[in-house]
């Protein structure tokens, strides 16, 4: 177990540094110059031009670039946005709203997907499974721009029982119709997930042992059923709590949430390539932490799996 | 999808923006249930750089330093004329050297008194180019420029040798060349006095900005939002009517818009191009639309061959006529465009130098005239109309609508193609390094409003922002004459007669002006638009 956890954590090493190399290459490769760009329609004076390049360290070759950006990011030090502002205060600021947000909506996915998959798949064929599938449908059909405009439309506009945007971005209650409109998607999946699984292992052996054994419902339903029906519905969630992490640009422009998806938004629109490099590589280790967790939990969930 | 809507230049980026208004009294609206300690929440987008006077030429930063910097003189929102604020006077026996004497006694909101060291190390520290400020050439036409701001090496001086503190209230300003109108250019960002403290702990600066404005900042969380409260300590006569500014920061403005009409929102001067069609029902009419300071041209690379030929002359002409401006603003813009008619903008006034038909039959939409003129002139070169523009901006639409009034006109639906460039700094990158083969976009936002800034740095030869590349000896001479004109109205005509030139030579053809447009809701009222089509915040009552 603790040599597994080690060899994982040896090789976020040269993943990290992959896919920081890469979105560093990527957003620097944008054709144009968003230097000159800070002037919009005007000409630049030379002078100026050449002055804030050099203060962006955007007059060095590349690599040099590259290789002076990581030293300073193994330091701690993310540099400075375009407009001058730390790197990393712009990471402080949008991290806590989208961990708020992310939060709720897995927490939104995870107890409904769970619950609802879990009940469509006990009563596989009955009227709330055939209700499950047409709604599940429904929500992985539908665009999340449309189900946002939907929901603020009905519930801010029409019932008037919120704001149509977020007025704080830090207050959980205010987050909750974007984290649920952020939710459903994955909502869906999860419970289809787990309705399959659990139509799949209500039929196995150890079932059928637990059930003879007369172990009460809820133990054998709990302990037995749910815990080896979760392995796919863990493997899901593991992702998608790194894609949500991510930032949900277009739920957070609908809501106005000022969370890592908008500000992601704008230093990409800037061309901003501290700033996208600063928040892939808190993403990038965000990720392999979760996929890390996910491998580990599988060891929990079934006492088949092992890790030496 | 919404996101898309709001792209980063939509309103021509390196916006600037000024003003304080002045003296606009007469406009109080004297009904009994005024609040005056009333906040109101307005629309806001994050700045794109630090909150420096000589830093900022964007309108998002350019709104709240308007609000707490009053610059030397400033431009009434109406008129747009400009009038002594923090100066007392500014004079000048020969156009070229200039006394600034300060109204004595202005404190900046901070305690310490605006004196004339205010203003000439804040725009030492601007035009030095090691300070790095985007608006540095804002102070070329100051003496010494050259060697705080040299274009390649190091500067050879620290301060600009054309700025001198005689007094306290006082200081002197050498120009390298005459400029009569220079005065009326002063209420523009750049111009702006910082406090000491702006120089002995710039960090803390940066974080809460001190000026001698209408207003101070209160609190600043960012790209969130910004509180502004009166200042106590402002000495102007443009005192708040309102308890305060709270600008809330929106990334879609359809976010915005549903804030707006739900009243969590009282004043949105971001409103997006899907609302303009039901914008008058949905808010009773609480809906402000009117030229902006900005005009929109398609220009012509007059550095290839075989558009610098008199016949392109013709050919420019012609596609000029082809367009059907009025049709495209209505039905494109919603009417948030007005067809422009010559090279300025009706912000100006009559007095200022606009002057409505100057660009004569040209910019008169006649299909038959414009097929005409285009064979005279022997056709397209090239054979295609290309008009290139930045897939970023909301571009593609108008230039659609261009080409097929184009060629319709020419009666050959492949007289004329828009040419998408991906992104605004590679489209920019394109224009300056004369890469251009066909026609492509352009657009101007005045820095103040004064004529000869809509045409020197535009259309002279070798000027800043000549995209085109036009040059012409006559015009570049009556610009410098009208520069040296002790007489505003005479420098005014000499400009206006340098313009009429660009309607022969069309180096850039005059689609439309932008308008500026604002929504707001019931709880406030007196809302107006500034020049800059910037809200005036300081003259909104709260009910």
């Amino acid at each position: 177990m603790g040599r597994f956890v080690a060899r994982r954590l040896l090789q976020m090493i040269p993943v990290f540094l992959g896919t920081t190399a890469l979105i560093f290459f990527m957003v620097h490769v944008l054709p144009g110059d968003p230097v000159a760009a800070m002037w919009g329609d005007k000409a630049a004076d030379p002078a100026q031009l050449a002055a804030k390049r050099h203060q962006l360290g955007l007059d060095q070759p590349l690599l040099q670039q590259y290789v002076t950006y990581m030293g300073h990011l193994l330091t701690g030090d993310f540099g400075t946005t375009m407009g001058q502002r730390k790197v990393i205060d712009v990471i402080s600021a949008a991290m806590p709203v989208t961990v708020r947000l992310t939060l709720m909506a897995f927490g939104v996915e995870v107890v409904f997907g769970v619950l609802i998959g879990l009940f469509a798949g006990l009563r596989r064929g009955k009227a709330f499974d055939k209700g499950t599938l047409v709604i599940t449908l429904l929500l992985i059909s539908i665009p999340v721009p449309v189900l946002g405009f939907l929901f603020q439309t009905v519930f801010a506009d029409q019932l008037k029982l919120v704001t149509p945007t977020v007025q704080d971005s830090m207050n959980f209650g205010q987050l909750l119709l974007p984290a649920v409109v952020l939710g459903s998607l994955s909502l869906a999946y999860v419970a289809r997930l787990t309705r399959t699984s659990i139509v799949e292992n209500v039929r196995a052996d150890y079932m059928r042992t637990a059930v003879a054994k007369g172990l009460p419902r809820r133990r054998v339903i709990g302990t037995h059923l749910l815990r080896n029906s979760m392995i796919p519905v863990i493997t899901f969630l593991g992702t998608d709590l790194g894609a949500l992490m991510g930032g949900a640009i277009v739920t957070e422009s609908i809501f106005n949430v000022k969370g890592v998806g908008n500000a992601m938004y704008h230093a990409i629109n800037q061309s901003d390539g501290a700033t996208v490099s600063g928040f892939v590589a808190v993403l990038v280790l965000v990720f392999l932490a979760a996929s890390l967790i996910v491998d580990l939990l599988y060891a929990v969930l079934d006492p088949r799996i092992r890790y030496a | 999808m919404p996101v898309a809507t709001r792209v980063r230049w939509a309103v021509i980026a390196a916006t600037s923006v000024a003003l304080v208004a002045t003296g606009c009294s007469s406009s109080s609206s004297s009904s009994s249930g005024t609040n005056a300690n009333g906040v109101v929440q307005a629309w806001w987008g994050d700045p794109q750089n630090p909150l420096e006077p000589v830093n900022t030429n964007e309108v998002n930063g350019g709104a709240v330093l308007n609000m707490i910097f009053t610059g030397l003189v400033s431009y009434d929102p109406k008129t747009s004329k400009a009038s002594n604020a923090n100066a007392d006077s500014i004079t000048s026996t020969d156009q070229q050297n200039w006394t600034v004497k300060l109204k004595p006694g202005w404190k900046f909101s901070d305690g310490t008194t605006v004196t004339a060291s205010s203003y000439v190390d804040a725009w030492n520290y601007g035009a030095l180019v090691t300070n790095k400020q985007v608006n540095a050439s804002f102070f070329q036409y100051v003496q010494g420029y050259n060697d705080v701001a040299p274009p390649t090496g190091a500067p050879t001086a620290q301060t600009m040798s054309g700025l001198k503190v005689v007094d306290d209230n006082t200081f002197t300003v050498a120009l390298s060349q005459k400029f009569s109108t220079w005065p009326q250019t002063l209420g523009y960002s750049a111009y702006y006095p910082v406090p000491k403290s702006f120089f002995t702990d710039h960090a803390a600066y940066l974080n809460k900005p001190v000026g001698n404005g209408p207003y101070l900042i209160q609190s600043w969380t960012r790209s969130q939002k910004m509180q502004l409260r009166p200042n106590t300590a402002y000495s102007g006569t443009n005192k708040p009517k309102n308890g305060g500014i709270d600008l809330k920061v929106y990334t879609d403005t359809n976010a915005a818009y549903a804030d707006l009409q739900s009243g969590n929102l009282d004043l949105d001067n971001g409103i997006p191009n899907s609302a303009l069609k039901t914008i008058q029902t949905d808010l009773n009419g609480r809906y402000i639309n009117e030229p902006a300071g900005i005009i929109q041209t398609i220009s012509f690379p007059l550095y290839q061959v075989d558009w610098n030929t008199d016949n392109a002359k013709l050919v420019r002409q012609g596609i000029s006529m082809a367009i059907d401006r009025a049709t495209i603003t209505k039905v494109v813009f919603t009417s948030t465009r007005t067809p422009a008619t010559d090279w300025t903008s009706p912000v100006l006034g009559d007095a200022g130098g606009y002057k409505a038909g100057l660009c004569g039959s040209v910019c008169n939409f006649d299909a038959a005239k414009a097929k005409q003129l285009i064979q005279q002139g022997g056709g397209i070169p090239g054979g295609q109309l290309t008009i290139s523009y930045n897939a970023d901006g909301p571009h593609k639409e108008w230039v659609d609508a261009v080409c097929n009034s184009i060629n319709n006109a020419m009666g050959d639906t492949k007289s004329c193609v828009g040419r998408p460039v991906g992104t605004f700094a590679d489209f920019r990158n394109q224009v300056t390094t004369k890469q251009m083969t066909g026609a492509f976009r352009t657009g101007w936002q005045m820095d103040y409003p004064l004529i000869q800034d809509f045409l020197q740095p535009v259309y002279t030869t070798g000027a800043s922002s000549n995209d085109s590349h036009y040059s012409n000896a006559q015009f570049d001479a009556l610009v410098s004459k009208a520069n040296a004109d002790a007489d505003v109205t005479q420098s005014v005509t000499d400009f206006q007669t340098a313009e009429k030139m660009l309607a022969t030579d069309l180096p850039a053809i005059p689609l439309w002006y932008q308008n500026g447009t604002a929504g707001w809701s019931s709880k406030v009222s007196n809302v107006m638009l500034d020049p800059f089509s910037v809200p005036v915040y300081s003259e909104i009552t709260v009910k």
